[in-house]
């Protein structure tokens, strides 16, 4: 078989990467929980989950079953094709996503020449799946967070496609993986070149998935669960799974635009290993994983039953055999394996590095009225992100028309962004506090 | 290849014309708007199908992104349950739908003429590979050739969001 | 290849059935729906012979025709509503004030 024949590109590894995103997707959602939950007790001076596997680590596993086997409960008059349809419609639009997503240099389902605009278009796709399951459940609590939920999701989706739009400007082209080859030669990622765009993108990457402090529809303390109210069991985790799914695709469109996508920190820091061409910086990842592997089999002994003893001892022969498969491309023969292994693993670092300023802000601030939410959006978010917009483009204009370096007229255009984004929330302030005639009628 | 686009244009046809039937015959103003939206996917689909893939990320976003959730709010906002145990068909629907396939009727005539004498209609589309990217394409004429237009279409939508809140809005 | 008699007569039966959507439903949401079916079947059209006769003007009207739907989507929603709340109908038969 002729391995870079066309059909092969063209139908085989698709499938199979597609294939291995649908299946380790809900493991890995599982496992973000299981770290939120950890950090959640970490930032609250407890522990977290401690039994289902050593220091929780099998309790994914054990939530998925109990889910599975929990009673399927459809309301009386609820419109059981949309009340099916909804979770559905969630999930599939959340996977779709992936399709366009670049985790490595060879690792990508479909290299679209839109890539940006057709992940823009899933995640508002992904909007039917709140709006419906809320009027499918024929409960008024539940219509009521759909449709704010909607409404919340909509306001801070233009907010954060002017942010990447601005981010577009720089790079020059809709396709994702260009994308990072432009900040390959550029040598900067574009989150030191567009720092309001990439702020405004994380501001409304939370507010798309609903994440605290902007998760009023589904808050417990407010409309009981707003959607997802009258869902139990399989349905639930569908939900549950499309959301984190979710969380996991801003988080990866966020590092492929602003971070690098699965280039190496300091990629043209050039320190080798005395003796050998091995770079320093490309030793980490395989003595992270050895790091971990090691503190694995350092609790193996501490575990109060042998069963945990058995899965600690486990994970540490998982992170074993990552830590050599991360080593793997240092021997100079499989060198041309770098980029694809490296890249997968520096992506998924970012992305959980993203993905933890989620966390962390969740357990931090309180959670947002929906007035100051909807404000918050439309009067603060939508102009600065237009302002960005406008001051990239004048920035590029002036480094292809009149001779500057980029850099420097960016970051000219970056500080102009940022008066007007501190004029904003004054003038916004002063407006918050006017007599109550101004906001009042409907 | 080829023949796999072929296939997929029937498909989507279908699809767009199976869908239209259930959006003006359903009797549920929600499920009519799930089949809008699933004739509009698969519009899209047939854009794409023809090489302009900008139009088709266009379409999502704007028509099925935007467009149908200001439809199924509305829809949601307004009071179902007494619209649907109305009679859904007016007075004069037989007049109606026979006025109606008459005009089909005229346009296939018309249609059929031109076929016949060989007119442009009975080739098939230019080829792919002279065809820039769609995107390049599709910037160059909207801001060099129709920029007029361009601009004239923002005021118009800048028109359009204020009538829609005056319209919407308890008191002015 | 597909012929383009093909993209034509697509196009013509959404419109038919749009236009029928429009001439025979009572409830005034589903007319604007029937309308949109309309927009579309003319935007199939333009699509189809932009591609044909290699330029991109017909594209670029097919945007501005989208452009247009959603600006009249909104007014017409907004009208919809404010009819809703004074007078409790939906129904384009009973919005006859202008009657005599």
């Amino acid at each position: 078989m002729n391995f870079s024949s066309d059909i092969f590109h063209a139908y085989v590894f698709p499938i199979l990467f597609a294939v291995i995103i649908v299946l380790l997707l809900p493991l890995l959602a599982g496992y973000i929980v299981l770290l939120e939950r950890k950090v959640m007790a970490d930032m609250q001076a407890r522990l977290g989950p401690m039994r289902v596997g050593p220091h929780g680590l099998l309790q994914p596993i054990a939530d998925a079953v109990k889910l599975l086997i929990k009673e399927d409960i459809i309301p009386e008059s609820a419109d059981k094709t949309i009340f099916w349809l909804a979770p559905v419609l969630s999930v599939t639009a959340a996977m779709l996503a992936y399709a366009a997503i670049p985790f490595g240099p060879v690792f990508q389902i479909a290299d679209l020449n839109i890539g940006l605009l057709f992940i823009l278009g899933i995640s508002a796709m992904g909007i039917y799946g709140i709006v419906l399951g809320g009027w499918a459940s024929n409960s008024h609590y539940s219509l009521l967070g759909a449709l704010r939920s909607a409404a919340q999701l909509v306001s801070y989706e233009t907010a954060g496609g002017l942010a990447l739009i601005s981010v577009l400007l720089v790079g020059g082209s809709l396709s994702m993986r260009s994308l990072v080859e432009a900040q390959e030669r550029g040598g900067f990622w574009f989150i030191f070149l567009v720092p309001v765009g990439f702020f405004i993108y994380l501001v409304a990457s939370i507010a798309e998935t609903n994440r605290a402090p902007f998760d009023l529809p589904e808050a417990e303390s407010e409309l009981v669960a707003g959607y997802m109210t009258e869902y139990s069991g399989f349905r639930w985790a569908l939900y549950f799974l499309g959301e984190y799914a979710n969380m996991i695709v801003v988080a990866a469109i966020a590092t492929t635009l602003f971070l690098g996508g699965w280039l190496r920190p300091l990629a043209s820091f050039q320190a080798h290993l005395p003796g050998t061409s091995i770079e320093l910086l490309d030793l980490v990842p395989a003595l992270l994983f050895l790091g971990v592997a090691g503190y694995c089999f350092s609790l193996t002994r501490k575990q109060p039953v042998k069963i945990q003893e058995a899965v600690m001892a486990l994970f540490g022969f998982i992170c074993l055999a990552l830590a050599g498969v991360l080593a793997l491309p240092l021997i100079p023969r499989f060198a041309g394996l770098m980029p694809g292994i490296h890249g997968a693993f520096w992506f998924l670092a970012k992305v959980v590095a993203y993905l933890y300023v989620f966390l962390w802000l969740r357990f931090t601030f309180p959670r947002y009225r929906f007035d100051q939410l909807m404000r918050l959006g439309w009067h603060f978010l939508i102009p600065l992100s237009l302002v960005n917009v406008l001051g990239v483009g004048v920035a590029v204009v002036l480094h292809q028309q009149a001779g500057w370096g980029l850099g420097a007229a960016l970051m000219v255009t970056t500080v102009a962004t940022l008066l007007v984004a501190a004029w904003l929330a004054v003038a916004d302030e002063r407006h918050a506090t006017a007599p109550a005639s101004m906001a009042g009628g409907e | 290849m080829a023949a796999g686009t072929t296939l997929l244009f029937y498909f989507f046809a279908a699809l767009a014309v199976l869908s239209a039937i259930f959006v003006v015959t359903a009797r549920n103003a929600v499920h009519s708007a799930i089949f809008l939206i699933t004739a509009l996917l698969a519009t899209a689909g047939i854009y794409l199908q023809l090489q302009a893939e900008f139009l088709f990320a266009v379409q999502i976003i704007l028509y099925v992104g935007g467009i149908m959730v200001l439809f199924i709010f509305v829809i949601m906002l307004v009071n179902l349950d007494v619209a649907m145990r109305q009679e859904q068909f007016n007075r004069q629907w037989l007049a109606a739908s026979l006025i109606a396939l008459a005009l089909g009727a005229q346009l296939l005539f018309a249609f059929w003429l031109v076929r016949h004498q060989g007119g442009v209609l009975s080739h098939a589309p230019a080829a792919a590979a002279a065809l820039q990217p769609n995107t390049e394409l599709v910037a160059q004429g909207l801001f060099r050739d129709y920029v007029l237009p361009f601009e004239i279409a923002s005021i118009l939508l800048l028109v359009a969001m204020i009538g829609a809140v005056v319209m919407a809005k308890r008191r002015i | 290849m597909v012929p383009a008699s093909h993209y034509f007569l697509l196009s013509l039966a959404l419109f038919i059935v749009g236009v029928i959507g429009v001439l025979t439903r009572r409830n005034v949401i589903i007319i604007l729906m029937s309308i949109e079916l309309i927009l579309n079947a003319v935007n199939i059209n333009l699509m189809a012979f932009a591609r044909l006769l290699g330029s991109v003007n017909g594209q670029i009207f097919a945007i501005f025709v989208i452009t247009d739907a959603a600006a009249e989507a909104a007014v017409g929603l907004g009208i919809i509503i404010a009819y809703f709340r004074n007078r409790e109908t939906l129904l384009a038969d009973e919005m006859d004030l202008l009657k005599w």
